[in-house]
């Protein structure tokens, strides 16, 4: 499963450093930050439950940069 | 500017105005008030530094830029260096929010193509309109779209005469007049008429969607380059970290224990600061990714899709284009080119051609109908005989014509003289004697011409063209717009084995670029080091496949987006190169003790503004 979430992150190398913690995070299979559409694909591994690993990404997100944020 | 900026913003005046104020303080007198009075300010500007260093720490991401902000000021402000210490901090913010508010400008410029998305659509219910989710609306519904709004899915006109404006999908200025019959595509704007529209597609599958969708994957693939910062940026900070210390430490032990010197602690630790503020890789990190930003960006505002910033590497180096002919450098239709040796007026003879073919569907049958541009009266038209691979015999206003090809007038017995304009001729008979020949022949774009000179200017060393016409069309189109190679008579499989035969004889490090119409050469784009599609409104098979896509159809954005991707890639290696020598030479002149804090000051908040500003070219496409 493939969903596109909406971001806000202030500079281009944060973003890349949201996308390396998006894919470290369990129950991510890839991930992808585009700075330019401020948005974040993420692709979660079979069965995993979408709020928990989104509510992870959020966290790993926000412990390399601070001031991020993620909608859905 | 956002609320974020304009709380920035009031921090650094506020901040400038006490700096100012303390440093204007008459040194000597109440010193406790003038240190105040900088601190103040420090705390002003600096303070959500000091907490991203802090929580960077806690959370193991030790070194980033804001550890080494935090140590260098504070470390600076220790050895009473209040001015200097307030002012590096100082400096940084005005550079994150002139980074912040130049990142904005870009993003707004390129907003255009992002406003593609369609919030709803009107469907007609008992007489009323009612707006709904785009995503609820049934293939084969009629949608209205009024004046003013977006077209929100695909579909073809069933009422209405309206003008479109695609200038956010194409790049195309020229709004475009349509009317019942024609498609049309999601994302553009209706400007003048009501328009009811049968949707063809669902609106996840509609242009305005895939765009959308290819733009926001263009984050998927990172150039080399990109891929390059980042891990510099990983090993680099911890790097200078060590280095700074090793600069405390290392010398005033030396200077104490083997040369019996005084150790000058002071002096070490301020040279080992201005180190860590020079070494600072913000102009790197945050311009390299904003080139490609801005380069891909500044691309889609032109019409052109590129699907990541590996693209844009490979694209700055395609030396070799192979062409296929038709729908690239060719319209993909035909049309009359000419009449030759006719025994009567032109427009006579295209009208007995049409009337006889005016009961086929056939392409070549359908251009005689549209050159002869009239209505035709099908009752003048009697006794229609078609003769398979060979043409018609039919009888019209009474006058027995024959219209086909050689076979055809070898049968009938009629003398014909052949053409020796390449395409497809029809000759013509009229009560057993020859009248004549039209010759039909697809239109070569009246751009193809410049296209391929603009290819060559911009180091595009080959140009091959791989058709499945005949080899006389092939060469006579190749002639006219200065390919140098053509390989006709082509199967889309052949196509294939031509162009590894291609990416076998080019050099190690040339890109060798596909362009195609998305017709059947999926497979083609895909094999080719870089895949161009073009005229891809509409085409979801070339999107899918190709890595660039023109969204119209003119041969010279080929070009272009090569120029693009060029500057783009000039703009990167220009800062990366620039950002690093200034850092070295000031961090080597910080060693040696003769650069000071403000040098330091300019080698990291002054080359990232400078490299910013580089950056933003990326987005223009002027003199190109």
């Amino acid at each position: 499963m493939k969903k596109s979430y909406r971001i806000e992150v202030d500079c281009a190398n944060c973003a890349n450093k949201m996308e390396a913690a998006a894919r470290g995070t369990a129950g991510v299979k890839d991930a992808s930050v585009n700075f330019m559409a401020l948005k974040m694909k993420v692709e979660f591994e079979p069965g995993a439950d979408e709020a928990a690993v989104m509510r992870a990404v959020l966290e790993n997100c926000k412990a390399v940069e601070d001031e991020c944020e993620i909608y859905w | 500017m956002t609320k974020k900026q304009k709380n920035l913003l009031v921090r650094v005046l506020a901040a400038g105005a006490l700096l100012l104020a303390g440093a204007l303080f008459p040194s000597g007198k109440l010193p406790p008030l003038r240190a105040a009075l900088f601190l103040a300010a420090y705390g002003i500007v600096g303070h959500d530094i000091l907490r991203k260093a802090y929580r960077g720490i806690l959370h193991r991401q030790v070194f980033d830029e804001h550890f080494l902000m935090s140590v260098a000021t504070v470390g600076a402000m220790l050895l009473g260096e209040y001015a200097e210490g307030v002012a590096v901090m100082w400096f940084y913010q005005i550079g994150e929010l002139f980074q912040s508010c130049a990142v904005d400008r870009s993003r707004r410029s390129i907003s255009a193509l992002m406003d593609i998305r369609p919030d709803y659509a009107n469907v007609e219910s008992d007489g009323a309109l009612a707006r709904v989710d785009p995503d609820d609306v049934a293939i084969g519904s009629v949608i209205v779209v009024q004046p003013g709004e977006k077209v929100p899915i695909d579909g073809v006109i069933t009422e209405g005469v309206s003008t479109l404006n695609t200038a956010a999908l194409t790049g195309e200025s020229l709004p475009r007049d349509v009317r019942a019959g024609d498609e049309i595509v999601s994302g553009s704007v209706n400007l003048s008429g009501l328009l009811k529209v049968r949707t063809t597609k669902a609106f996840e599958e509609s242009t305005a969607s895939k765009i959308l969708e290819l733009v926001e994957n263009a984050g998927e693939r990172k150039a080399r380059s990109e891929q390059f910062i980042t891990k510099f940026a990983r090993v680099y900070t911890p790097a200078v970290c060590g280095g700074a210390l090793a600069l405390a430490v290392l010398p005033p032990l030396v200077r104490m224990l083997f040369l019996s010197l005084p150790p000058l602690w002071g002096a070490w630790v301020y040279r080992a600061l201005t180190f860590l503020v020079i070494s600072c890789p913000c102009a790197i990190v945050v311009s390299v990714p904003l080139s490609f930003f801005g380069g891909i960006g500044g691309a889609s505002r032109q019409g052109v899709l590129i699907k990541g910033s590996n693209f844009m590497e490979t694209l700055a180096n395609v030396k070799t284009v192979a062409f296929d002919k038709t729908g690239t450098i060719t319209h993909g239709n035909f049309a009359v080119s000419g009449v030759h040796h006719g025994t009567m007026p032109d427009e006579q003879l295209l009208e007995y051609a049409a009337l006889a073919e005016s009961h086929s569907s056939h392409p070549i049958s359908r251009s005689l109908r549209r050159a002869c541009g009239k209505a035709l009266a099908l009752d003048r038209v009697a006794q229609v005989r078609e003769i398979s691979g060979h043409g018609v015999l039919a009888c019209v206003d009474g006058r027995e014509i024959a219209a086909g090809n050689r076979n055809l007038m070898h049968a009938q017995g009629v003398a014909c003289t052949d053409c020796h304009e390449p395409g497809t001729v029809v000759h013509l008979a009229v009560d057993g004697a020859y009248a004549g020949h039209i010759l039909i022949a697809d239109e070569i774009k009246p751009d193809a011409k410049a296209a391929v000179a603009a290819l060559r200017e911009a180091g595009v060393r080959r140009t091959v063209m791989l058709t499945g016409d005949t080899q006389a069309t092939a060469d006579a189109v190749a002639a006219a717009v200065g390919i140098d190679e053509v390989h006709a008579g082509l199967l889309p499989a052949d196509k294939v084995a031509f162009v590894e035969r291609l990416l076998a004889q080019k050099g190690r490090k040339d890109v060798l670029a596909f362009v195609g119409d998305g017709v059947n050469d999926a497979p083609v784009l895909a094999r080719a080091d870089l895949g161009i599609a073009m005229g891809a409104i509409g085409s979801d098979a070339a999107i899918e496949a190709a890595d660039v896509v023109l969204m119209d159809d003119d041969p010279r954005k080929i070009a272009l987006a090569i120029r693009m991707a060029q500057r783009c890639m000039r703009i990167v290696y220009e800062n990366i190169f620039f950002a690093l020598a200034v850092k070295f030479l000031c961090l080597a002149l910080g060693a040696l003790g003769i650069a000071n804090m403000w040098l330091a000051i300019f080698a990291d908040v002054g080359v990232m503004v400078l490299c910013v500003l580089n950056a933003i070219r990326a987005l223009s496409a002027k003199k190109l």
